[in-house]
Order: C-alpha cells, then structure tokens, then sequence
C-alpha cells in the first residue's frame, strides 16, 4: 500500500500554510456572548482566527503572529450564502454557463453552496450524472481515491480549478426526462447525492404522479421541489403565456400567464404534501394567493417549505415595457400589490428562503420578439445584496435577512447545520439595533464566510458578471451593501478589487 | 420407510356457521375475514390431516367422488387451478376446467348469466377466480352450491393465507406472538389482505415493509405496524414472506425500475440477516427472481440441509390445505341439504 500525498493527510489541496486572522469585524463577536443583545463599541471588535480551514478562536488579542492578517474596518460577517435554485447548463448547455463560470460567479456573489437544476443535457436522472456533477469542481487530490491501474474510460467533467469552489448540490429529476410521467430511481439517486428531485423549471401536470413522488420519497425522507404555475393555464413553449395577465399585457398585445395559475397549483401540491406527509418545496412564489394559501397550510401544520427571488420583491410587470426580453421570466414578474405580499411573507416569515433562480440564457436567445424570447433571469451575483436591501428598508432584520440566504436554506435542505450555525439568529424579532450585532459564527465550524459591506452603494452592471450569460432585467439599479470577501473552507476565495 | 399411520376420517365439523350478513346462503370460503379463530383452525387441523396422508387415498376418503367441482377461473392461473385440479381429483371428484378464454364471457354474457347457468347444471363445489375484487361474492350470491374463492382482485386469497398458515404451523408449531414481516407490493395483493387477517386472528404480530407507494391507506387500523425500510421492518423476525411485484408496476407508476426496487426492498443474504436466525422465507409465487428475492435465497430450500425457504413446503401444502376445503365445504353442503329435506 502507497502513502497518501503529503498533502492529503491533514490539509485541503491549496489550503496556504498560513492562518487568516480577521481583525475587527462587525457581527463576529465572541461565542460567549452569542445571545445576549449589545452594541459592541468600534474599538472592541474581537478578532476571529481560521486555521486549517475552521474557526479556531474568536475573541480579543488573539497572538496569531504568522496568520495573514485582514483588517475588516467597516466590514461585517455572515456565513457563506446557501442558493437553493439556480440552473448550471452544463452538461449540455455550457454557451451559456458551466459549472466553473456558476462557481466563479457564486462565490463572487458570497455564495459558497449551490443547488442545481435537472433540466441540463443529459437530464440529470441517472446517480452517475449525480456523482459526477457533485465532484465536478472537486479537487483531484480530495476525490475519492480510484485505482491507478486503470485508466478512467470517462474523462472527468472537470477542468483544473485553483481550489476552493463552493459546494455544488445537484437535484435529481422527479421524473423520467421531466416528462411528469413515471418515477425515476429517486432511492438510488439520493444514495448518489442528489439533494432532492425536481421537474423544475417545468410544472407537474399529474397530481397522480405529484402523489406518488411525494409519497415515495418518504422512505428516505427526500425532498421534492415544485415549480409553481399550472401548466395548462400558463404553458413553456408555443401559444404559452409570456407575462403576467392584465392590462400591460393587454396593452402590449402579449399573452397572459395568469395569477390564477400559480395559486391553483399551489393548493393542489399543498394538498398533495398534507395527504402524503412527504417534504415539499414550492418555489418561487410570486403572488398574494399563492403565498396566503402556504401561510394557511403552515397553520395547518402541512411539512412545506417556499421560497422566492429577488426580481420578485425588486421588482414589478413594468420591467418589461418596451418589449424588454430580460424581464421575461416564468413565473412572470407580477402587479405592486403581489409585490407587497411577496414583502409581507418575507416579513412574517411565510416564505422561508430567497433564492437566486439563476438562470443564464444566451443572447441570441433574448434578442428576439418578446414572445419567442427565453424565459429566465441571472441573478447569483445580486442575491446577497437583495436580502440587505430587505433589511435596509426595514422589511426584515439583518439577522432574518441572512438567515434568508444561509440558515434557512439550510434547514430546508438538511445540510449540517454545524457549518452554517448562526445560533439563534433566526429566532426571535430583535430590535433592529441590538440585531446587528446578535448573530454568531462559532468556533469550530468551518470557515466559509462573507465579509461585506453593509452601506457600501454600487451599481448593477450585468456586463462585470461572472456568470457567461448577462440576462438581467436588474442593470443600473443602485443596491446598498455587497460582498468584498468570501473565505471558502479557509481560503479568500474571492476578493473584490475595485471599489 | 416409515408411513404415517393413517387416521381414520374425523367427524366433520361440529360447530356452527356464524349468522352471515352475506346475500350467499349455501356454505362457502369467500374470505378470511369473518371467519372466527376456531374456524381457522379446523381448516388448519383437517388440512394438517391430509398432509400427513399416504399417497393415493383410500376409497373411504374419496368423499366427492361421482360428484361435480367446476373450476372457473376468470384469470389467468397455473398453480392454483392445478393444485384445487389435484386437491378435487384426489377426493374423486369430476373435475371441470373453466378458463375465460373458453367461456361465453367473451361472447358478452354477464357474471350473473354465467352463474345461473352453471349453478343450473348442478355442481356440487365451485372454485372461482375473478380478476375484480368482490365478483367471487357476486357470483356465489346466485349459485345453490358451496363456493371457494380462489382469489378476487386485491380482495382475499382465502386458500393461500390458509396454506401460508398451516406452512408456518408446521414448522415454529404455533403462529401465537410470532413476528412476520409481509413485503412488497401490499396494495394490489389479495394474498397479503387474506394473510393479515388470518395472522392477527391467530395472535401473529404482522409488519408490512414496502415503499410508502406500495402502502394502501388506513392498513394500519387492520392491527399492522408499517415500515418502509427492510432493516427496521426485519429485525427480530421469524417469517417473512414475499409479495411478488408485477412487471407493470415497477416502472415508474408505483416503483422506478426493478434495479432500485431490488436495491431497496428485494431479499438478499444482506437483508435476510436482519432477521432471526431461524427466520423462514415465503413466496406465495410465482417468484421474480432478481425483483423482489434472490435466487440465492429462494433456492436454499428448509429440505436441502437447513435453508430458510419454504417456498416449496408452500406447494405441497396448497394441495393439503384444498383437500380440506373441499372436504369442509362439501359436508356443510351435505348437512345443508339434509336439513332443507
């Protein structure tokens, strides 16, 4: 038997010998004082050291003379973000985005674990495509050792990528080619590491097979994730609906995709999920009735979760006057009112998690008439900022503002919540003084973390994307408060320059 | 060779029918469910008698003979027919095969039509099998004579569970507190229904094991315990008993693929070790090798030094356990009559 490289026995591949000490940083205090509501005074910031890729201490005059040192002077702390939905297009897909452009562009945007969406070529719904997309921007050296003496017949997906790149969770399809027919093999899936099984972004007609998938997946308790519109009532494709159904719509001589759809299948898969008692996600949601409908089903104790993004409380079915094909989006962008009760369920806490619902498409499928264009929007890289535009208009606290994008997500998905603890954090209403200094990172967990800027004002440029696609109905509009640094297991993963 | 000392016939039943609420008046084996613990037995106790027979019987046994048993059966079947063919044949009966393919079912006659002719033609016993649950009642409703349900869509499957029963009392000696783990595909079986209500009445604690898909709903009010995963469901077992998993309900309405399913659910060395030592194997049959069992465990006979299946034990007690339905059922008929004279 041959010795394991020296690099593998104690240390990632690329972790640097030296530590990082984060000095002054708002949000990190001690893990004693988690819990207890206080200012802490700018000049007793405590220093948080990461070694080995964890937490090793938190406090006040840490002596950590060889650590490489980051002054967080206005910087804040927060636990590497959690994406829920975002479509990688590769394999298949890769003109508009791969794994490595969807990793650039997470960590960029302080995300530092992803979910992805079946709907790539291959489907993903053989364990093998599970396998390989999970270790796709896996380092060689951390991949399961595989005999030398025979040459892999399949090259890797992968190209060499500087280490870190965040974690990449892989959903499997719910049904064979999405095409809400017949189960795929979700046991063995979810033994391969699928994260849960969705047709997303395509509807389930059946609730037969709605019944069935939610009621299957329970001897492993699996998680099955809907998409939520009607699909007869607002179709993908020819003769669908391309935008929301009222009077723009009308006026622009586009077809409608009604309110009503979302809201129908909504009760029907919270239906489905109380006879089943199977794990549903819904998302995203994007009208009042829909969001109501979940918020009665809560009360009736139904085990369901939902989620939304950020073009959905940032913005309204004015976006697309003037034909603008970066607007168009499934569901679509709706009326102000179903933007105030996409607000009020994120205040009431009725919607669980804000998700990007990253979905790159190419130029030349968006530069065509508005009906014939692509559905989809980019936004992983606007994520963070969107949740402190939620705190900064008073919508929510910092702490639930976060806990959108980290631990919610979180517990949506059981990930270990001992990497991403944020304590209590997602609790209880804190005033909004005490809250911003009430979240704790503790020691042990690791290090995948956001320093951010909380005031920092900056301007959506879509063409400075990571992400190779640019289809973002979000360009020119001035955020507050974004990512400056993102440590991934350790490593600053991402750095931002310019300011 | 030693044979077992032939016994002579016992006196036929001495209890009483309990007041049916069934339209059916002539004796009959519709279901287990209704039959009170006592009744079981007796059909266990006769059944056990003529296992224990010698091969063929006497003349003093051949209690059918000159008379008539119709088998007609509305599904496809091999070993159950052959085996009421066999059971009726032994007892000296004249034996007429039914099949559907034969019948004036397909020239568009009606269940009922069926029944009133062939009851018209005096036959003594009827062995019936519908593919719809319910219709074994329907048709016994109409006919003078006794009638043996040998099966009825997702309903009963009296005979099995009987032959099940007396399989498990031969060898653990009493079905009283054992624990048996039925798995597999228990919403579409007949053969698990009959089975549960044989097994409690007994005292048996019973156990499904399948995927939440395969669970009918509200099975657990029948006294069951419902697990989904075979390490749980397995542990401290001693009988398990496998359901067949048809073809059309493995790919993807009910189950994924026959890989997954096997995987998950299907019985290997691995997942029999879960269970008692001494724990039996059962098949009601026919087996899908490579599905829902391992030919491996199949094959490891009880006979063939110290197996755990009994799959085969089953067989020859099916025979056994329809010797002694017939008999019950044409003596109740006899004493029917007698007392209608």
């Amino acid at each position: 038997m041959t010795d394991k490289p020296a690099s593998m026995s104690h240390h990632p591949p690329g972790t640097p010998g030296r530590a990082l000490l984060l000095q002054n940083i708002r949000g990190g205090e001690d893990a004693n004082q988690r819990g207890k509501a206080h200012e802490i005074s700018p000049d007793n910031l405590p220093d948080i050291l990461i070694e080995n890729g964890k937490i090793a201490a938190m406090g006040k005059n840490i002596a950590a003379s060889d650590a490489k040192k980051i002054d967080g002077k206005n910087l804040w702390l927060a636990p590497g973000l959690i994406d829920l939905r975002t479509q990688a297009r590769e394999p298949g897909f890769e003109h508009e985005e791969t794994l490595a452009s969807l990793a650039a562009a997470a960590l960029a945007g302080g995300v530092t674990q992803l979910c992805c969406l079946p709907n790539t070529q291959p489907i993903i719904e053989d364990p093998s495509l599970v396998a390989m997309i999970r270790q796709a921007l896996v380092h060689p050296q951390e991949r399961p050792q595989v005999s030398t003496q025979i040459r892999p017949l399949v090259r890797p997906l992968v190209r060499p990528l500087a280490p870190p790149a965040p974690i990449i969770h892989p959903f499997a399809a719910m049904t064979k080619g999405l095409a809400g027919q017949e189960l795929t093999e979700m046991g063995l899936l979810h033994q391969a590491g699928a994260i849960g099984f969705t047709d997303a972004p395509y509807a389930v007609a059946s609730p037969l097979v709605l019944r069935r998938a939610l009621s299957y997946t329970r001897f492993f308790d699996g998680l099955v994730m809907t998409h939520p519109e009607e699909p007869t009532l607002a179709p993908i494709g020819i003769n669908g609906g391309v935008m929301n159904e009222g009077l723009i719509a009308t006026r622009l001589g586009l077809s409608g995709r009604p309110v009503l759809a979302e809201i129908i299948q909504v009760e029907r898969d919270l239906r489905l999920a109380e006879v089943t008692q199977g794990r549903l996600h819904i998302g995203p949601l994007t009208t009042a009735g829909s969001i109501e409908a979940v918020r009665q089903a809560k009360r009736r104790g139904v085990n369901v979760s939902c989620d939304t993004a950020p073009h959905y409380f940032l913005l309204t079915e004015n976006a697309v006057e003037g034909y603008r094909t970066f607007a168009k989006v499934a569901p679509p962008l709706r009326s102000e009112s179903d933007r105030q009760a996409v607000l009020a369920g994120l205040a009431d806490g009725t919607i669980d998690a804000v998700t990007s619902d990253h979905a790159p498409r190419a130029a030349d499928s968006k530069r065509l008439p508005f009906a014939q264009a692509a559905f989809g929007v980019v936004g992983i890289e606007i994520l963070f900022a969107s949740v402190l535009w939620l705190y900064h208009q008073n919508i929510v606290t910092l702490p639930k503002a976060l806990a959108l994008v980290t631990t919610q997500p979180a517990k949506i998905l059981r990930l270990p919540l001992g990497d991403f603890s944020l304590g209590d954090l997602s609790q209880g209403d804190l005033p909004q003084g005490a809250a911003k200094n009430n979240y704790g990172i503790q020691v042990g967990q690791v290090a995948d973390l956001v320093l951010f800027d909380l005031d920092q004002k900056w301007t959506v440029d879509p063409d400075k994307f990571r992400s190779k696609s640019k289809n973002s109905p979000m360009g020119g509009m001035i955020m507050t408060g974004r990512v400056e640094k993102t440590i991934k297991g350790g490593i600053i993963a991402f750095n931002r320059e310019e300011k | 060779m030693v044979k077992p000392q032939t016994k002579p016939p016992q006196a036929h039943p001495t209890w009483q029918e309990p007041p049916s609420h069934s339209p059916h008046t002539p004796p009959g084996l519709l279901g287990i469910e209704g039959m009170a613990a006592a009744q079981i037995t007796h059909y266990l106790d006769r059944a056990e008698y003529y296992l224990d027979q010698s091969l063929p019987l006497t003349s003093d046994q051949k209690i059918l003979a000159g008379h008539t048993v119709i088998n007609l059966f509305f599904e496809n079947s091999t070993r159950t027919r052959a085996s009421f063919e066999i059971a009726a044949k032994r007892l000296g009966a004249d034996v007429i095969n039914m099949a559907v393919e034969h019948s004036s079912i397909k020239k568009g006659e009606t269940l009922i039509d069926t029944a009133v002719t062939l009851n018209a033609m005096r036959p003594d016993l009827l062995v019936v099998r519908h593919h719809e649950s319910g219709a074994v009642a329907l048709l016994a409703s109409k006919v003078s004579c006794a009638v043996i349900n040998a099966g009825d869509g997702s309903h009963e499957h009296p005979t099995q569970a009987l032959l099940d029963a007396l399989t498990i009392r031969r060898h653990k000696k009493c079905l009283h507190g054992l624990n048996i783990a039925i798995c597999g595909d228990v919403r579409h079986s007949r053969v698990a229904r009959s089975n549960i209500h044989l097994l409690t009445k007994m005292g048996a604690h019973i156990r499904l094991i399948a995927p939440p898909t395969l669970i009918p709903r509200g099975i657990e009010q029948m006294g069951v315990t419902v697990y989904h995963d075979m390490q749980d469901g397995l542990g401290d077992c001693d009988i398990i008993m496998m359901l067949r998993l048809q073809n059309e309900r493995m790919n993807g309405a009910f189950v994924p693929s026959p890989r997954e399913y096997f995987h998950f659910y299907g019985l290997d060395r691995q997942k029999l070790s879960y269970a008692k030592q001494d724990a039996l194997v059962m098949h009601p049959g026919p087996m899908n090798r490579g599905v829902e069992i391992d030919s491996e465990i199949a094959d490891d006979t009880s006979s063939n030094q110290g197996g755990q299946s009994v799959i085969q034990n089953q067989v020859a007690a099916g025979v056994a356990t329809r010797l002694a339905c017939l008999e019950i059922l044409f003596h109740q008929t006899s004493d029917a009559r007698e007392r209608t004279k």
